[in-house]
């Protein structure tokens, strides 16, 4: 295969956040719309980017070729080189978090980039760090960028600062350093055992494990997936995420719905390649342990849903209920499941981000006086006259006339879809998971009744606590229009546009989303894809 | 030396939970700086312990038994860097924390109030 041009693209989705940033950072403060327009105009090409590789990969995958791709930084060859590969899962998880990213960014122009200090900074890294973490070919980088991450979630997760925003920024910050040391630990300990810490390498020598290493290897596998899943907010490790979420501003919670999604896809990706169903110890090791994780973070998750109070919790149990369903799907067994599986991660993401979007805008209606800034600025330093001018400003825009019958309409999409009502694709998603989860033997596991019947009333118990609220946000009588602008009811929008698409579109999405399955099963084809590509001057030569 | 370092690290780790389990904010990340030393130093265990072997092997050497692993010594250097920003950014939202509340109790607020 000869190289092209177009091969280059893979490194574009962490190279150019990277440096859009790094100009961020140097540009004044003042220089709002500038910022705003490189920061979605680095968004939309991004997005492209992103397009552009799943198409290469359609493309290839199917003819029925190995749709992988793998690029060698530096020209190293793979097992000693850092490589990114580019397959079908990771194409999809790019995509999501470049159109999370879009709407959220979209968003915050309305008022949100104002109420602190460097907020495109630090967006466009999460995004650099989110997609680093999908590319990444080796487990000492996915650890880079998970860092990467994580640490400008801090910064956006203190946006806007306020006590009640440090408060949950302490714990949030302190968990996630320890799930860090845990990470490195567990990547220690399998450089320790097997010498290589590169996926395909890992998978393809993890069978030639002596047999006296096995318990180290295991326990190194067993402390990096309780890092993962601190990450993916399995109970009991997610204590924390409710609040935490429920504390950050609109647009950086938005873009949370997908911290979540990141461990799980780190599970995805290195508990289906090193586990396969051949090869002595390592067949389908842990997988009673997603299993059980996985429901009782449901059950926790449901419970929580219907204890809430506000939408905020409403919101924040959602995104275990939706980590829980996962988890528990990806645990029971290997099969159809797993694409209904993905259609529900991308569906769910989406929703949980218009909710969280939504949210703001439904309580402003109720609250009449909008608390922009709660508190104290803590990381101020040149914003404090823009802030001035700010709410001086804020009467301005365009208003939606019927603005309640946006919110309203925009409320009950994004409830259909987390609930897993029909017609919406959250329905359609569940459905696929449920008929996954019946397919995959003839004597259905007791633990995959209890799976289907959490899944079936976490819906409802969703159902249950929004319809509570909505009845006491949007059914009162409304005394104060509450101001609501485009570019804050867009991205709404464009999120519910996009589940609307995924139903309307079903079938295509479904047909992606087993393709990626068995891609993922697929272990021989990806390891082959990592380690057999040639550097550049080999490839001259032969 | 193998006891040595093992040593450290188990005292480093044990100093270290202990002080994360502690109610005030700044034991909380002097817990979490010492238990990334001992972590920094487990990588760096786990490519075996060689003394006075160099990490880089030079032109034409064929024995590699004869240099130390250069992988852990790179892997330690990332970690430490990221360790050290992470602690400046806990560091940050501690004076913040302490600043808003008055009060350096992880909660924000004194048992009892």
């Amino acid at each position: 295969m000869n190289s092209t041009p177009l091969d280059h693209l893979i490194v574009m989705p962490i190279l150019l956040p990277l440096l859009t940033s790094a100009i961020m950072l140097l540009t004044s403060e003042r220089q709002r719309t500038a910022k705003n327009v490189v920061s979605i105009a680095t968004i939309l090409a991004v997005l492209v980017i992103d397009i552009i590789l799943l198409l290469r990969i359609v493309a290839v995958g199917l003819e029925g070729a190995p749709a992988t791709r793998a690029y060698l930084i530096g020209d190293w060859p793979a097992p000693f080189g850092i490589v990114l590969v580019s397959d079908w899962l990771s194409a999809l998880m790019l995509i999501l978090a470049a159109t999370l990213a879009l709407a959220a960014m979209i968003y915050a122009t309305a008022r949100w980039e104002r109420v602190g200090p460097r907020f495109h900074a630090l967006f466009l890294l999460q995004l650099m760090g989110l997609n680093g973490a999908f590319l990444t070919g080796d487990i000492f980088n996915l650890f880079v960028f998970f860092e990467v991450l994580l640490a400008a979630s801090y910064g956006l997760l203190l946006h806007g600062s306020g006590e009640k925003r440090v408060k949950a920024g302490l714990h949030y910050v302190s968990v996630n350093v320890l799930a860090s040391l845990l990470f490195l630990i567990g990547t220690a300990m399998i450089y320790g055992v097997t010498g290589t810490l590169n996926m395909a390498d890992l998978a393809y020598r993890i069978a030639t494990v002596p047999a006296r290493d096995i318990a180290l290897l295991q326990s190194g596998m067993a402390i990096l997936g309780i890092a993962f899943l601190i990450k993916a907010g399995m109970w009991p490790l997610s204590f924390w995420l409710p609040r935490t979420y429920a504390a950050a501003s609109p647009p950086a919670a938005a873009l949370f719905a997908i911290l979540s999604k990141v461990g799980i896809y780190a599970v995805l990706r290195i508990y289906l390649l090193l586990f396969g169903e051949e090869g002595g110890w390592a067949i389908n090791f842990g997988e009673e342990w997603l299993l059980i994780g996985g429901i009782a973070t449901l059950a926790f998750g449901t419970i929580g849903v219907l204890a809430a109070r506000s939408l905020a919790g409403v919101a924040g149990y959602s995104v275990l209920i939706s980590s829980g369903s996962l988890l528990g799907v990806i645990g029971a067994g290997r099969g159809q499941v797993l694409g209904g599986a993905l259609y529900y991660l991308v569906s769910s993401t989406l929703a949980l981000a218009a909710f969280y979007l939504l949210m703001e805008l439904v309580e402003r209606a109720d609250a009449r006086t909008v608390d922009l800034i709660d508190g104290e600025p803590v990381f101020d330093d040149e914003e404090t006259e823009v802030r001035v001018l700010e709410q001086e400003e804020s009467e301005i825009g365009t208003r939606i006339p019927a603005t309640i019958a946006v919110l309203g309409g925009g409320f009950v999409f994004s409830v259909l879809l987390m609930a897993g009502l029909p017609p919406l694709s959250g329905f359609l998603a569940k459905f696929a998971m449920i008929d996954g989860l019946l397919d995959l033997s003839e004597n259905i596991a007791a633990t995959s009744w209890w799976l289907i019947g959490l899944l079936i009333v976490s819906g409802l118990a969703i159902l249950i606590s929004t319809t509570r609220a909505g009845i006491d946000l949007l059914w009162t009588p409304d005394v104060n229009k509450p101001p609501l602008r485009v570019s804050e009811a867009a991205p709404v929008g464009i999120l519910l546009g996009v589940c609307l698409g995924l139903t309307i579109f079903a079938g295509p999405v479904m047909r992606y989303m087993e393709r990626t399955a068995i891609s993922l099963y697929d272990r021989e084809g990806y390891i082959q894809a990592v380690l057999k590509v040639l550097p550049d001057k080999d490839r001259a030569s032969t | 030396m193998e006891l040595v370092l093992a040593l450290a690290i188990g005292v480093l780790t044990a100093s270290g939970v202990w002080l994360i389990l502690r109610p005030r904010t700044f034991q909380v990340i002097i817990g979490l700086s010492l238990m990334s030393y001992a972590v920094n130093l487990f990588i760096y265990a786990v490519g075996r312990l060689r003394v006075d072997a160099p990490p880089i092997v030079g032109k034409g050497a064929a024995n590699p038994a004869l240099y130390d692993d250069p992988l852990p010594q790179a892997l330690v250097l990332t970690a430490i860097v990221i360790s050290f920003a992470m602690t400046a950014l806990l560091l940050v939202v501690l004076l913040a924390s302490r600043g808003l509340t008055g009060t350096d109790h992880v909660d924000g607020e004194e048992e009892g109030e």
